[in-house]
C-alpha cells in the first residue's frame, strides 16, 4: 500500500479514543444495577424514542452494510438496491408483530426470543432450537463487522504481515470487549449516537460533493455499463431476476427482526409507543442506505478501481475496498479520518449488541434452563458478561485465521437458518395454534433443506426452483420458510390427533400483547 | 385459532396502508426502467428512494390513526 496516512489516522484514533471513553462512562448513564441481567443486557428497558432510533439504526444498518452494499452495486449493479425495498418492508412488521412481542416480553420479564417461546409454548426444546439458531446465526455476523474494521484500517495505510498487521484490529477488539463487559447495552446505545451522526455527515457529504466533482448524476450513470443499470428482463418461462430481487428483499426483511441483536434493541425500548414511532422514523436510515448504495456507481465513474495507488487494496479486500478507495480519492485526509472512523465505530456498535444478545440467549435459555436452574441475579449477569467475551474471542479468532469468504458464506447460511424461527417467534406473537413439536419438525426440515439448497447453489442466495417447465429463481430462505410453515401446519393436527401435547400451558394471555 | 386478539391490538382497516407499502416494492416490473430520470438519476433508483419516504408517511398516518 501507499504508506500511512497520518492525518486521517490521527483523527481516526482520536475519535476511537473518544467513543472508548464514552463506552465506559455509559455504565453510569440512566444508572441501574448492572448485576441484574435486564439492566446489563437490555439497558433496563429504559430507552425512549430517540435513543431507540439511534440504537436500532446503529444495530441494523451496520458498518458491513455500508461497505458491502455499495461494493455489490460496484460489482453487480442494480441488484444491490434490493437493500432499499428490504429496509422499507421491515417497518410494517416492526409496527405490528414486534410491538406485540415488546408488550408480552415487558409484561413477563422476557429478555430473549427463547424466553418468549418457552413461556408461550411451554416447550424447552423448542426454545432451545430457537436459542441455538440465534447464537449460530449471530456469530458470523459479528465476524463480518470485524471485516469492516479491517478494511478501513488497511485503507489508512496501516499494513504489515502477520501479527503486526492485525494489531490494530486486536486493540479495537479489546476496547470493544472491555466496555461491553463493564457497561452492557448502555455502551453501544451511547456510542450509536456518535456513530450515526458521523455516518450521516459522511453519507450526505459524499452524495453531494462527489457528484459535483464528477460532473453530475447523469454523467455518473452514463459511465455504468448499461446492463448493470437495471435488473435483467426475465426470459420466457422464468421470473428471472424479478423474483430473485423481490424474494431477496422479502426474505431479508422477514429474517431481520428475528436476529437476536435486533430483538435485543427492540426489547430495550421503554414503551410500545417508542417502537411504533420508530417504525415511522427509522426509514431515515433506509434513505441513507439507498444513497450510499449509489456510491458503488461513483466508484465506476471516478475510475478509482483503475488507479495504481489503490490496486493493492482492491487485491487484498476485493470490491469491499471500493468505498474506502472512493473516499480516499475524493476527500482531504482529515475528512477521510472522520469517514473511516464512522465506518469503524459503526462496526463496534452492532458487534457489541450482537455479543450481548448471544450472551443473553445462552444465559437464559441454555444455562438457566439446563445447567443452573436457580441462579442469583448476580450469577446470571456474571455468566452473560463472560459469554459476551467468549463470543467476541470466537469472532476475532475466526477473522484472523479463516478467509473472509467463509464468514460471508456463513452469514448467508445464517439468514436461511434464522428465518426458520419465524413461525414460533413472529407468528407466536399472534397465535398458539401450532403444536410445539410440529414447530420443531418444521424448523428442522427448514434448516436441513435450506442448507442443502445453499450448498447446491454453491452458497449463493438464489435457488432456481423449477415447476412444470417454469423457473422461479428465488431467495432460498423464502422457499424453505414456506416449506417449514407447510410442515408445521400439517403436523399440528396430526400430533394433536395422536395425543402428543406440545408442552406446558401458555403463560401468556391475549391482553399481554397490547398496551 | 385462540381467540386472543379480539380487543385492542387486533385488526384495523388502517393497516391496509401497510399492504400497499409492502406490496409495491416487491413488484419490480413496476419500476425496473430508466426513464424518466430526475437530476440524471434513473427511475429505478429515485422511485425506490421516494418509496421509502412514501412508506414513512403511510406509517405515520397509521400511527396517528390507531393511537392507543
Amino acid at each position: 500500500m501507499h504508506g500511512i496516512n497520518w492525518t486521517a489516522l490521527s483523527i481516526f484514533v482520536g475519535l476511537f479514543a473518544f467513543i472508548s471513553w464514552l463506552g465506559f462512562a455509559a455504565a453510569r448513564w440512566r444508572r441501574g444495577d448492572l448485576e441484574q441481567l435486564h439492566e446489563w443486557g437490555l439497558g433496563g428497558r429504559r430507552f425512549g424514542t430517540v435513543i431507540t432510533w439511534f440504537l436500532v439504526g446503529g444495530d441494523i444498518y451496520t458498518a458491513y452494510t455500508f461497505i458491502a452494499v455499495p461494493a455489490l452495486a460496484f460489482g453487480a449493479g442494480a441488484v444491490a438496491f434490493f437493500a432499499v425495498p428490504y429496509t422499507v418492508i421491515i417497518y410494517p412488521l416492526l409496527f405490528l408483530a414486534f410491538r406485540r412481542l415488546w408488550h408480552v416480553c415487558q409484561r413477563h420479564g422476557y429478555i430473549t426470543a427463547g424466553d418468549f417461546v418457552r413461556g408461550r409454548f411451554g416447550n424447552r426444546w423448542l426454545a432451545l432450537a430457537i436459542t441455538v439458531t440465534g447464537i449460530i446465526a449471530t456469530m458470523p455476523y459479528i465476524a463480518l463487522q470485524l471485516v469492516g474494521i479491517q478494511v478501513v484500517i488497511g485503507a489508512l495505510g496501516v499494513s504489515g504481515s502477520g501479527l503486526v498487521g492485525d494489531l490494530p484490529l486486536f486493540v479495537a477488539f479489546i476496547v470493544l470487549a472491555a466496555f461491553t463487559y463493564s457497561s452492557g447495552l448502555r455502551a453501544p446505545a451511547s456510542i450509536a449516537v456518535v456513530k450515526d451522526l458521523l455516518i450521516y455527515l459522511t453519507a450526505l457529504t459524499a452524495v453531494i460533493v462527489i457528484p459535483l466533482e464528477l460532473g453530475g448524476f447523469a454523467k455518473i450513470f452514463a459511465a455504468v455499463p448499461a446492463k448493470q443499470l437495471l435488473l435483467a428482463t426475465p426470459g420466457p418461462k422464468s421470473t428471472g431476476s424479478y423474483s430473485g430481487y423481490a424474494t431477496l428483499a422479502l426474505g431479508s426483511a422477514l429474517a431481520l427482526f428475528l436476529y437476536p441483536h435486533s430483538l435485543t434493541a427492540i426489547l430495550s425500548a421503554s414503551s410500545g409507543k417508542a417502537i411504533r414511532r420508530n417504525a415511522a422514523l427509522l426509514p431515515g436510515y433506509s434513505v441513507m442506505l439507498g444513497l450510499l448504495a449509489m456510491l458503488g456507481f461513483f466508484v465506476i465513474a471516478a475510475g478509482v478501481d483503475k488507479l495504481p495507488e489503490y490496486a493493492a487494496g482492491f487485491k487484498q479486500f476485493g470490491s469491499n475496498f471500493a468505498v474506502p478507495a472512493l473516499l480516499l480519492h475524493s476527500f482531504p485526509a482529515w475528512f477521510v479520518g472522520i469517514a473511516f472512523a464512522a465506518i469503524g465505530i459503526g462496526a463496534l456498535v452492532p458487534a457489541a449488541i450482537m455479543s450481548i444478545a448471544a450472551a443473553n440467549l445462552y444465559t437464559r435459555n441454555i444455562h438457566r434452563e439446563f445447567i443452573n436452574k436457580t441462579p442469583t441475579d448476580r450469577q446470571e449477569s456474571q455468566v452473560a458478561k463472560r459469554v459476551s467475551l467468549g463470543v467476541k474471542v470466537g469472532a476475532l479468532v475466526f477473522i484472523l485465521f479463516v478467509p473472509t469468504k467463509y464468514a460471508i458464506q456463513l452469514q448467508l447460511l445464517g439468514g436461511i437458518w434464522i428465518i426458520q424461527t419465524l413461525p414460533a417467534v413472529m407468528l407466536g406473537a399472534y397465535t398458539r395454534w401450532f403444536n410445539a413439536w410440529a414447530l420443531v419438525v418444521g424448523w428442522a426440515i427448514g434448516i436441513i433443506t435450506g442448507t442443502w439448497m445453499a450448498v447446491e447453489t454453491n452458497l449463493t442466495p438464489t435457488f432456481p426452483l423449477s415447476v412444470a417447465g417454469y423457473s422461479f429463481p428465488g431467495y432460498t430462505a423464502v422457499y424453505t420458510l414456506v416449506l417449514n410453515l407447510l410442515v408445521a401446519v400439517v403436523f399440528t393436527p396430526l400430533l394433536n390427533g395422536v395425543g402428543l401435547r406440545g408442552g406446558a400451558a401458555d403463560e401468556t394471555v391475549g391482553a399481554d400483547y397490547s398496551a | 385459532m385462540v381467540a386472543d386478539n379480539e380487543k385492542r391490538g387486533g385488526w384495523s382497516w388502517w393497516y391496509v396502508l401497510f399492504i400497499i407499502e409492502f406490496a409495491v416494492p416487491l413488484w419490480p416490473p413496476l419500476y425496473n426502467r430508466l426513464e424518466p430520470t430526475v437530476i440524471g438519476i434513473p427511475f429505478f433508483y429515485w422511485f425506490q428512494l421516494l418509496w421509502v419516504l412514501v412508506s414513512a408517511v403511510l406509517t405515520t398516518v397509521v400511527y396517528f390513526a390507531t393511537a392507543e
